[in-house]
């Protein structure tokens, strides 16, 4: 049976930086009710860096994991690479085929995320 | 039974070097040879617009359009002048709140849904809230799918109701409702009742004059029909108190320049061309059915479904959304350890069509406390072996979540 890929079950039943971050400089909803996935995402920056990210909340396998791995990987990088990042590079990232069918979930965690830093101040 | 799987090409159908099992019928059925018959026919031979020109085409395509009107009137023990074809459930309920609504109710005015109700019978009415001031209450519903009595009640004496809108069957929770009581008790109040029969007529046989409804509206495609077409029943007396909704040709029996006068009957809300072909396959649709025998099509159902809730039984980490009386057979499973989108995603890989997701019923999974739930929807052509197969893949796909 092809299964989805090590990782992301991994990252699906042991999500990385799952709660609440107190004192978050930005935080943003998406829910993708069509699905049931219902992310909210928290940013916390330090120097113009990510220092922190935090997500809660429910989705699907690959809705859940893509948001675990994309909170780690931005970890100390300028949110302007959040904003930057598209389909192509969320699949490299993930490293597994997502269908058509599957866009959406791949993508929540990724739009919850630029929507985020959309609602930061310009300076920060 | 009869075995009348070879009357639905569709199911010759692979995915990969799978079989096609097809659980996903209150979505939209499959189409049987006879309905893409019908289709090619009208297409391969006739193909006009009716009711208008003296041509031979026109007058052809004009007797196979009304026939089916026949069918349909038959079908649901209605008059041929109580049948609009419509392009589906969603655009009969639409035509009621615009036609009927808008011109009936007065704000403050109250429409009773169930929390059961598919968007389809929901957001029209949201719509007219917004635009009349009406209030929306709703029935609630237990666990096991049945209405709360106190709830009923409450809205059966509610001073400001004008129309209940209500489903003959759920299609999340698969409950069946029996809703002549709760019908006659509205109409003895004089309170219109609309029925929402999408999911239901294909499982049970339905007689309007027995409901004693005023409207009722079902789709084709759910019915073994092409998509696009579809039925609103009027009652005869109440059609011809409403205005047209849609204005253009087809619905008129003269325009001027300044002026036009609407057309009597069912055409007053069959602006425009129609969906001349989904309405003749919908028609042959209802002689299938009529041929097979809804009788031994429910019969049918009913052992699917008793096998099913069997299978059910032995997996504790399958939840059963509703209960397991009067049920068509249609489940939808809440999966501890395992996604209902997830699950729907894989078991199509194992050639197996479910859905998961809140089936436009979002206010019921809402107050069910859950955001999704994977459903797997059954016809009498679907087997005990593809139940098998069903139950098989989801216990091993359940596993290799587990680790």
């Amino acid at each position: 049976m092809d299964i989805y890929a090590r990782n992301i079950l991994d990252h699906y039943q042991r999500p990385r930086h799952r709660g609440v971050l107190a004192e978050a400089d930005a935080s943003f909803h998406e829910l993708n009710r069509s699905c049931g996935d219902d992310f909210k995402v928290y940013l916390k920056l330090k120097d113009g860096l990510i220092e922190a990210i935090s997500f809660e909340g429910q989705g699907c396998a690959i809705s859940t994991a893509a948001t675990s791995i994309l909170s780690e990987f931005f970890l100390g990088k300028a949110p302007a690479e959040i904003l930057k990042m598209d389909l192509e590079a969320l699949r490299s990232l993930l490293g597994i085929e997502i269908s058509f069918r599957r866009q959406k979930c791949a993508l929540i965690g990724l739009r919850a995320l630029q929507g985020a830093v959309a609602s930061l101040a310009p300076s920060a | 039974m009869k075995n009348y799987r070879a009357d639905f090409p569709m199911l010759a159908r692979r995915y990969q070097d799978k079989d096609l099992v097809y659980f996903d019928n209150a979505a939209t059925a499959l189409k049987p040879q006879v309905v893409l018959e019908a289709l090619n026919d009208y297409y391969l031979h006739h193909n006009a617009n009716i009711h208008r020109g003296p041509n031979f085409l026109a007058e052809e395509a004009t007797i196979l359009y009304e026939e089916a009107r026949q069918r349909v009137a038959d079908f649901i023990g209605a008059d041929t002048e109580e049948i609009v074809f419509t392009s589906g459930t969603t655009a009969g309920v639409n035509l009621v709140a615009r036609s009927w609504g808008e011109k009936n109710l007065q704000p403050g005015d109250v429409i009773a849904l169930t929390r059961a109700e598919h968007h389809a019978n929901i957001v029209p009415w949201l719509q007219l809230q917004a635009s009349r001031q009406i209030k929306l209450q709703y029935i609630e519903v237990k666990a096991d799918g049945t209405f709360k009595p106190e709830s009923l009640a409450a809205v059966l004496t509610c001073p400001r109701l004008r129309l209940l809108a209500i489903t003959q069957a759920s299609n999340v929770l698969g409950q069946f409702y029996e809703l002549e009581n709760i019908l006659a008790a509205a109409k003895a109040r004089g309170i219109l009742t609309l029925v929402d029969a999408a999911q239901s007529v294909v499982h049970h046989q339905i007689n309007v004059r027995q409901l004693d409804c005023d409207f009722l509206v079902f789709s084709g495609h759910k019915l073994f029909a092409p998509s696009g077409s579809g039925v609103l029943y009027i009652r005869a007396a109440v059609l011809a108190t409403m205005p047209p909704f849609l204005g253009g040709g087809g619905m008129i029996t003269e325009v001027k320049a300044d002026s036009f006068s609407v057309a009597a009957g069912p055409t007053k809300f069959e602006a425009g061309t129609p969906n001349i072909e989904g309405a003749i396959a919908l028609g042959a649709a209802c002689r299938y059915l009529q041929t097979i025998g809804q009788a031994e099509i429910f019969k049918r159902e009913q052992e699917l479904s008793a096998y099913f809730l069997e299978k059910l039984a032995s997996y504790p980490w399958l939840r059963l959304l509703g209960g397991t009386q009067n049920r068509l057979p249609l489940f939808s499973l809440v999966i501890t350890g395992l996604h209902p989108h997830d699950a729907a995603d894989l078991l199509g890989e194992q050639g197996i069509v479910t859905r998961a997701g809140h089936h436009c019923a979002q206010p019921l999974h809402d107050s069910l406390g859950i955001s999704a739930s994977l459903r797997a929807s059954l016809a009498f052509y679907n087997t005990e072996a593809e139940i098998d197969y069903f139950f098989a893949s989801l216990n091993t796909l359940r596993q290799s979540f587990q680790n």
